[in-house]
């Protein structure tokens, strides 16, 4: 696979990843991680391990299972008022690639989320580490490295930024 | 006007139901500042925050924006985070080293880090023959006006007079004595994480709640059951779920009618307990590890007498909710009427082995991170109550659930046998406030 092409697939996976969020499909967004996939939001940059630190996000697939399952019951509060989010994908740099296929990557993201009539943005660095598989990548790592992930939460996060 | 309308505010606070304007009323939010939280006993931050000499943390007190300090001389300071001379901010950032003094960055007046005029560039050619100078008090930042700790836990109160902080705490000492006995070391030690969450509603919607034990099953349905199901697919496939699933799932597991079987307790000044209902004791190897480390630390006897303690909440009016068995806090920080800080700490037990630090670590991260698995229906429940109080509709709000059958205690209000739902701890809190804001007049 040349370069670009190589380029194009993984863009076009962070794209697609983007796309379930905004659109709510979160099994399928759940799908994407390998079985021992991480998706972890590190309360602070600096942190270099999800292990035994405090972390805004640090989930496996069982705790995304629960936290899908919380916003899609129908006694879920917080979830009644309307809302919805806006990824932007952006900057996508190569950083490894393995000779089986398994690449890192880093991008630059911006989610806008509106809730009620309020609007919060979130924005940062997403770093991938995908797994190749039967053609098709999987997420061993998702590490989200908020801009304002220091900052003062205005109401909380309620699913994957 | 205003002072007409609030001649006697305790009039807005009977027995069993508070005026709404308590929580909705920006006049009232300035008034209870000055009488409640900037006279008596706030939380400050954990001595470990600071353990070198210079190391700050600002705090919001009330209205007041302070710095807590450590100074060369090894003690914690409270200060006003403000600068004497033309009142620039002393740290404009959250936290930090200010080196051996501080030195403003608007005309570079210095002081020592217990406040005290250092230097004032040109002292003598700018301020001969005036008033200004070292020997003037009005030329040093000014300290809290009172500064105790209660193992390695700093508060401060700016008002001279009033109860010391023993005193004020009373039975509430609970809470960081469970939280520090359960170290084989007997301290605990700050995790350098804050998270910080503003919610949108007036601060003593929060306090209320926390220890509102009818709440859990009602608000956090969504999770408890959630995490009961994945529970149970872990079990099937494992055997064994992770203890921080057992945290979730009892949200759903234990069913509204049970609730009743759980006890508060209510104290003077305000501060209530809610008993433990997690069984945080279980006899998995990690427990059982630690278990051994304790009893060669304190014995057998005292051992189990400290593993007996059984809290959830302690909550120590009017701005601290701790679960000492999970190691965490929140401190309440009023930003305006309608809007309050919650900043969210963790603590390490020294001596204890890692696992039992990350148990407690896996409630701090699922339950009070910005991305926690609870509390965001807290926070929408607790936006809809302030909305709802800005009606017209009633003047009211109800604290009648078993009202009149708590048990009187000489020094504490027990609720009664299967009557755990009571809402004693809301009368409690809001007949604390009615008398700090009649003691501050």
């Amino acid at each position: 696979m040349s370069g670009n092409e190589l380029q194009h697939e993984v863009e076009q996976f962070l794209y697609r990843q983007a796309d379930l969020l905004d659109s709510k499909k979160w099994q399928e967004y759940i799908d994407l991680f390998d079985e021992a996939g991480v998706y972890w939001v590190p309360a602070d940059p600096a942190h270099t391990t999800w292990e035994g630190m405090p972390a805004i996000f640090a989930e496996d697939r069982n705790l995304m299972t629960v936290r899908m399952k919380r916003v899609l019951h129908p006694d879920a509060w917080s979830q009644r008022p309307s809302w919805g989010t806006n990824h932007v994908v952006s900057n996508v740099v190569l950083q490894k690639q393995a000779p089986n296929g398994d690449v890192e990557v880093r991008s630059r993201f911006h989610m806008m989320e509106l809730r009620r009539d309020d609007v919060r943005h979130f924005a940062g660095v997403y770093t991938h580490h995908l797994k190749k598989a039967n053609n098709a990548y999987r997420i061993q790592l998702q590490r989200v490295d908020m801009t304002n992930a220091q900052a003062a939460y205005d109401y909380v996060l309620q699913v994957w930024v | 006007m205003l002072q007409e309308r609030i001649a006697d505010l305790s009039k807005f606070v009977e027995p069993d139901r508070v005026r709404r304007e308590v929580y909705v009323d920006p006049a009232i939010f300035e008034i209870e500042m000055q009488r409640i939280h900037e006279r008596y006993w706030i939380y400050c931050g954990h001595e470990s925050q600071v353990p070198k000499p210079g190391d700050y943390y600002a705090v919001q007190i009330g209205r007041q924006p302070m710095l807590m300090v450590r100074g060369n001389d090894r003690q914690v300071h409270v200060l006003y985070n403000r600068c004497p001379h033309r009142g620039n901010l002393m740290c404009g950032d959250r936290h930090g080293n200010a080196g051996d003094f501080f030195r403003c960055s608007y005309h570079a007046w210095t002081f020592h880090h217990d406040g005290r005029l250092r230097t004032i560039p040109m002292m003598e050619s700018g301020y001969a023959g005036t008033r200004f100078g070292p020997d003037n008090p009005d030329c040093s930042m000014k300290q809290a006006a009172r500064v105790e700790s209660y193992r390695g836990f700093v508060f401060a109160s700016l008002a001279a007079e009033g109860p010391g902080l023993a005193e004020f705490l009373g039975e509430s000492r609970v809470a960081f004595d469970d939280m520090c006995d359960r170290a084989p070391e007997g301290e605990v030690e700050i995790v350098p994480n804050c998270f910080r969450v503003i919610q949108r509603s007036n601060w003593k919607i929060f306090l209320e709640n926390q220890l509102d034990a009818l709440h859990p099953s009602v608000t956090h349905q969504s999770t408890g059951r959630a995490a009961r199901e994945v529970e149970q697919m872990i079990e099937k496939n494992t055997g064994q779920a992770p203890l921080s699933y057992h945290m979730l799932s009892a949200f759903a597991t234990v069913t509204i009618d049970k609730w009743d079987g759980f006890q508060t307790l209510n104290y003077p000044y305000g501060h209530c307990i809610l008993t433990g209902y997690m069984g945080l004791r279980p006899k998995d190897p990690d427990t059982l590890a630690y278990e051994a480390v304790m009893q060669k630390a304190y014995g057998r006897k005292r051992m189990e007498e400290i593993l007996g303690v059984n809290l959830h909440h302690v909550l120590i009016y009017p701005g601290l909710s701790v679960q000492s068995p999970l190691q965490q806090l929140r401190a309440v920080r009023p930003l305006g009427v309608d809007r309050t800080l919650t900043e969210i700490w963790h603590f390490r037990l020294k001596g204890a082995p890692e696992p039992i630090y990350r148990r407690s670590l896996a409630y701090y991260n699922l339950v009070n991170s910005p991305a926690t698995l609870v509390n965001a229906d807290d926070l929408e429940n607790f936006w809809k109550c302030h909305q709802g109080l800005s009606s017209q509709a009633g003047d009211w709000v109800s604290f009648g659930r078993h009202f009149g059958r708590d048990l009187e205690k000489p020094g504490v209000t027990e609720t009664a046998p299967n009557m755990g739902t009571s809402e004693a701890p809301m009368r409690n809190q809001m007949k604390a406030w009615a008398q700090f804001m009649r003691n501050g007049q």
